[in-house]
């Protein structure tokens, strides 16, 4: 490379750098976001955190109520991805350009796809939240929605990558379609699409907790209830169990991703 | 010739599928998955819900939604100002993160730095990323007052939980020989950094980066509407919780989805030009 190249390149990442800063500044600009003052309160917040949010023996009797609606989120977020994998299994097979049974169907796949992910899951949870009520039906289908979305692009893209010349060896010996796709498609992409799952369990139980504050059901609505009752002691409780509960999940599904792929 | 123990069924076929451990670890998740789901049906609350009606009522939502969108609360420059300033939360935690996130992956990334302050960082980085954003940014809440500030320091935590884990991985793949060619010559740390590691994974950072962005436009929707943090997903909480106005809703949620599918666009564009392998 020579000097030139090098003086054009050091200009570019310079221009870049100056573009970042300034698009920076408008947003600050825009939100009313002063950095040192936001980086002044980190040391406020992390200090008010280690003075109030502690466990004490008065909030462990709230521990039974709160488990159970831990449950009732743990419960809703697996089968809400259960369902919805279910779901995109069909869709995924649709859209994936192997397994595409014509143009049509392969882009409506898509497109519902698109539609449901893109769409935030706090949009669906309030739009369901009008006419289902408060219960954990709500929070269950607005889960539901946005991990069809993600877990159909997900298996569509497992499928393409696994290739076509499984799918050509059994077309070729006469196989039926859903032999083919029984047979050779799905055996192939089954690890792959079980570790997506795993990974769409953990990520709904974050997401569970953000809609259970908007439906009022499950942990959400359990930290948002003695949130605004300003008993941090349980808030600090509800907390806890949640990261225990992520951190316990994610470990399992390490391990049965480490046997599987 | 030795025989081979072949186990067969009933038929006296040969099962070729015996002590296959993937397998048996593949049906047993699968099953146990169905049968939580199955459960969990069972003790779902079910208060109120008269499921008929619930699914009549929002479809015709949905067609009302999707296809009368409208404004009544506010204007259209008043809109795009919001949406601008969602992405702007999003924009903030994410640099401001990135940043963060860039030091932070140095000192645990294995190759790089100590094993127990990498090991240390890493615990620390799980931690933070178990917790939803939406706690966080409640939390930050109570000590800087709900607004732009604590979503945006929310926001920033998980961000760089998240960009930590990214960055560190990229980091501990960058080629062993190039870092050590560059110790043998005596430069310092910081010059393997800047001159080695920098800009065999730059792409890599940029794209994490990106992708981050992508998901922090989401949360900023989220915490609009959960944590009162302002922008689009404020309005849209007021529009379905307060004016109950479905049109409004239509007309913000098309403005989130275009926002979305853009970056979506712009996020597979770049995976596919640096992730493919």
């Amino acid at each position: 490379m020579n000097e030139k190249a090098f003086k054009r390149r050091k200009l570019h990442s310079i221009l870049f750098f100056l573009l970042i800063i300034g698009v920076a500044f408008i947003s600050a600009y825009m939100t009313d976001f002063n950095l040192v003052e936001g980086m002044a309160t980190i040391p406020t917040a992390l200090i008010w955190m280690a003075e109030n949010l502690i466990i004490t023996t008065d909030t462990l009797a709230k521990l039974p109520k709160i488990l159970e609606k831990l449950n009732e989120t743990i419960f809703m977020s697996i089968a809400a991805t259960t369902i919805a994998a279910a779901i995109s299994l069909f869709l995924g097979i649709a859209g994936s350009t192997t397994t595409a049974v014509n143009g049509f169907f392969s882009t409506l796949a898509r497109l519902i796809a698109s539609f449901a992910r893109n769409i935030p899951v706090v949009a669906w949870a309030l739009i369901l939240l009008l006419s289902f009520g408060q219960n954990s039906i709500t929070g269950f289908l607005a889960l539901f929605v946005g991990t069809v979305g993600f877990l159909t692009r997900a298996f569509i893209e497992s499928i393409d990558e696994a290739g076509s010349s499984a799918y050509e060896a059994l077309t070729a010996t006469g196989a039926t379609y859903f032999q083919v796709v029984g047979k050779a498609i799905i055996p192939q992409c089954l690890p792959q699409m079980i570790s997506w799952i795993l990974f769409m369990i953990e990520t709904n139980i974050r997401s569970a907790t953000l809609v259970g504050i908007l439906t009022g059901t499950g942990i959400g609505y359990a930290f948002d209830l003695y949130y605004k009752m300003l008993d941090y002691q349980a808030v600090a409780l509800i907390t806890l169990l949640i990261v225990a509960a992520v951190i316990i999940i994610e470990l399992a599904s390490n391990h049965i991703r480490r046997v599987i792929l | 010739m030795d025989s081979v123990y072949l186990k067969r069924d009933k038929a006296g076929r040969i099962n070729i599928k015996a002590g296959n451990r993937v397998n048996s670890v593949i049906n047993w998740t699968v099953l146990s998955l169905t049968l939580l789901t199955v459960t969990a049906f069972l003790f779902f609350d079910y208060t109120g819900l008269e499921i008929g009606r619930a699914i009549m009522e929002t479809a015709v939502n949905l067609r009302t939604m999707f296809l009368q969108p409208s404004l009544n609360h506010f204007s259209w420059g008043e809109a795009l100002f919001q949406v601008g300033v969602t992405i702007s939360l999003a924009v903030i935690a994410t640099i401001l993160g990135a940043v963060i996130a860039f030091f932070l992956a140095l000192w645990s990334a294995v190759n790089l730095a100590n094993k127990w302050v990498s090991k240390s960082i890493k615990i620390f980085v799980a931690f933070i990323r178990a917790v939803p954003t939406v706690l966080w940014v409640l939390i930050f809440a109570i000590a800087a007052g709900l607004g732009s500030e604590a979503a945006i320091l929310g926001m920033l935590f998980h961000s760089i939980a998240y960009l930590v884990k990214a960055f560190s991985e990229a980091f501990e793949e960058v080629d062993k020989g190039m870092l050590e060619a560059l110790r043998s010559t005596g430069s310092g740390w910081w010059h393997t950094i800047v001159h080695a590691v920098l800009p065999s994974t730059s792409t890599y950072l940029l794209s994490w980066t990106f992708l981050r962005f992508e998901i922090n436009f989401s949360v900023a929707v989220a915490m609009g509407a959960a944590a009162g943090a302002g922008g689009i997903g404020f309005e849209l909480f007021m529009a379905s919780g307060f004016y109950f106005d479905l049109r409004e809703v239509g007309f913000i949620t098309y403005a989130i989805l275009l926002v979305a599918i853009v970056l979506e666009v712009a996020s597979t564009h770049l995976k596919k030009r640096y992730f493919s392998s």
